[in-house]
């Protein structure tokens, strides 16, 4: 009896199909339709903007006056600049050292929540917390724990323990500012990696780790010969995005330092938005951003030519 | 299925040692080289926060003491930061304008998404793989490169110090990643049903409506979560874009006003910093499942 129910409704539609309704029945312009709000707004907020970026790097726009053309002029100012090289290396360094210690790390808690642990889930809930909190908020954290006079930490080495006898001076002078801002971005990517990593390790079969147990295989056997293999394809794209958003990163040390002391903590995007923003001079501001595009590229290709390749051949041989 | 593995893993070492030997020998082995380390791991990434939050409630004399009072206690907990943040600075207002600026964000960039994401996952063109493609690479464009470029535009568009410019910039970044999630999601969904409704007469728009939309909503509110904390997160837009105090979104506002000379409030700042943390902490707890299945998912896919 429904049956009929339906039927009776059914025929009505095709009596008269308003030709609205055929319009958007047509399936070419529902196409365009459905397309139109995100391309638009990524065509007008993102293609646009980065092709302006690139033409802005090339001018000598300043805040509140267009600019001309000046060809490679920023460039070549940016070459001379002691500054400009010192942003690179320290950019470079911190990508490099900040992704080790996230993926070593990561991977170790990675591993540690994948046994058998009781309320495994409020577990993996609390360690997602420092990558939901707004990074500016933990970076202040992070700057009153590395306070010069009420450090907590030098308080608990040179007090409670007795380690030291002056207090670490975190931020005062440049290689302990570096590392300190490496330790706040590892402690802040080291619950994407894990959870994301967790993911990986929970689509290994059991099997596999058995019959490399009948084989009388070691626990590091079984890591190296299984479980890394089988977790490089996620490793690859998990590697890729903390290289592209640590190498840009911008917030924690705006926050925590702004570059100083003496700018030797400047990152290429802070030592842009100084230049750009505050200094007025967009076109420079410009060509800094943009020479992090080239670096950015390598890194995309590097993670996905160098990790996932190796998930193809072995995706030939094992499924 | 993974405990029996990490079982597994134990016996070789221990097999040779005699039953009750072993068992303890499991034990111990388990506690050192499992508990231990997640307890460190755990305590360090929390301890931030606690200590955020023990700053935030400490009055001024036991902040600056650490002689007479234990630094990791609260002798007389005051509400003093709070008062004077809520009272004394435009705290609710920056509230209120970030929360405004995240709600439409996500709700625009989840309207323009689904329809992407249907468009290429069900409706699929000629090239829609390519359009899929695009979009991927479009997340990996990071907002330090962009925003150089967007000052100009918000500026020649008359949006500069208004969170009109913010909604309007935000979905470059989320739109992306919402498309890639909504996509695996569509994907998960049978095309059969879809097909019925077909047959049926239904029109496609009808479909989108009453099946596909449904059948997604768990879809849709991974994604709208992952928009909603990525928004009150962001901050390189909003500090470029907006200049007046009260248009300014949390982050921006913490750092840019409550730092006045060369002496830092601390108490103040950690106040604030735990209350600017608080609604996405809270709205992330009623979602953590989601959360977790759509950022691995995400991966995944």
């Amino acid at each position: 009896m429904a049956g009929t129910d339906v039927s009776a409704h059914w025929v009505r539609p095709h009596i008269e199909p308003s030709w609205l309704a055929r319009l958007f029945d047509w399936k070419p312009f529902l196409i365009f339709i459905c397309m139109l709000p995100a391309a638009g707004l990524l065509l007008v907020f993102l293609t646009y903007p980065l092709g302006l970026g690139i033409w802005l790097a090339f001018t000598d726009t300043t805040i509140g006056r267009s600019g001309v053309w000046i060809g490679l002029e920023n460039f070549e100012y940016m070459m001379g600049d002691r500054l400009f090289w010192q942003a690179v290396f320290y950019s470079v360094f911190y990508t490099a050292v900040a992704t080790i210690g996230k993926f070593a790390l990561g991977l170790w808690l990675a591993l540690l929540l994948n046994n058998h642990l009781p309320f495994k889930s409020m577990l993996r809930a609390i360690i997602l917390l420092p990558w939901i909190v707004p990074t500016v908020l933990s970076a202040i954290a992070f700057w009153w724990i590395y306070d010069a006079q009420f450090s907590i930490i030098s308080y608990v080495v040179v007090d409670v323990l007795g380690w030291r006898d002056t207090y670490f001076d975190f931020l005062g002078s440049a290689w302990p500012a570096r590392w300190s801002l490496i330790a706040a971005n590892i402690w802040r990517g080291i619950p994407f990696v894990a959870i994301t990593l967790l993911a990986g390790l929970q689509t290994i079969s059991p099997s596999l780790y058995e019959a490399a147990l009948l084989d009388g295989s070691t626990g590091w056997q079984r890591f190296r010969y299984i479980t890394f293999p089988l977790l490089l394809p996620i490793l690859a794209i998990v590697m890729t995005f903390s290289i592209i958003f640590t190498f840009t990163d911008f917030q924690l040390v705006y926050a925590i330092t702004r570059g100083g002391p003496v700018n030797s903590t400047h990152l290429l995007a802070t030592l842009a938005f100084q230049r750009g923003i505050p200094g007025g001079n967009l076109g420079e501001g410009a060509a800094i951003a943009v020479s992090m595009i080239p670096f950015l590229v390598f890194a995309t290709l590097f993670s996905y030519f160098a990790l996932a390749r190796r998930k193809w051949q072995q995706g030939e041989s094992n499924d | 299925m993974t405990d029996a593995a990490v079982a597994n893993k134990d016996t070789p070492s221990t097999a040779a040692a005699p039953p009750e030997a072993m068992a303890w020998d499991n034990r111990a082995r388990r506690v050192v080289t499992i508990y231990v380390p997640l307890a460190c791991f755990v305590f360090i990434l929390l301890f931030p926060f606690y200590w955020m939050t023990v700053t935030a409630f400490k009055p001024n004399a036991e902040l600056y003491d650490y002689d007479t009072y234990n630094p990791f206690w609260i002798a007389e907990p005051t509400l003093d930061h709070i008062y004077k943040l809520l009272f004394e600075t435009s705290y609710p207002s920056w509230i209120v304008t970030t929360m405004s600026v995240a709600i439409a964000a996500t709700f625009l960039s989840l309207l323009a998404s689904v329809l992407a994401a249907y468009a290429i996952q069900r409706l699929r063109f000629r090239g829609s793989q390519y359009v899929g493609l695009a979009i991927y690479l479009a997340y990996l464009v990071p907002p330090s490169i962009l925003f150089i470029p967007l000052a100009t535009m918000v500026f020649q568009l008359g949006l500069f110090d208004s969170p009109l410019a913010l909604i309007l910039t935000y979905p470059t970044f989320l739109v992306p990643f919402c498309t890639w999630l909504l996509i695996g999601y569509f994907k998960s969904i049978p095309y059969e049903l879809e097909e019925c409704a077909l047959i049926d007469g239904a029109t496609r728009l009808q479909i989108l409506r009453r099946i596909t939309l449904p059948l997604a909503v768990p879809g849709l509110i991974s994604a709208g979560i992952f928009s909603f904390t990525l928004s009150w997160n962001e901050f390189i837009y909003a500090l470029a874009f907006i200049q007046s105090s009260e248009n300014k979104t949390v982050p921006v506002a913490i750092l840019t006003e409550l730092i006045s000379g060369d002496v830092y409030q601390w108490g103040a700042l950690m106040a604030g910093s735990l209350l600017g943390s608080l609604p996405v902490a809270i709205f992330y707890s009623f979602f953590v499942d989601y959360y977790v299945s759509s950022l691995t998912g995400a991966v995944k896919e």
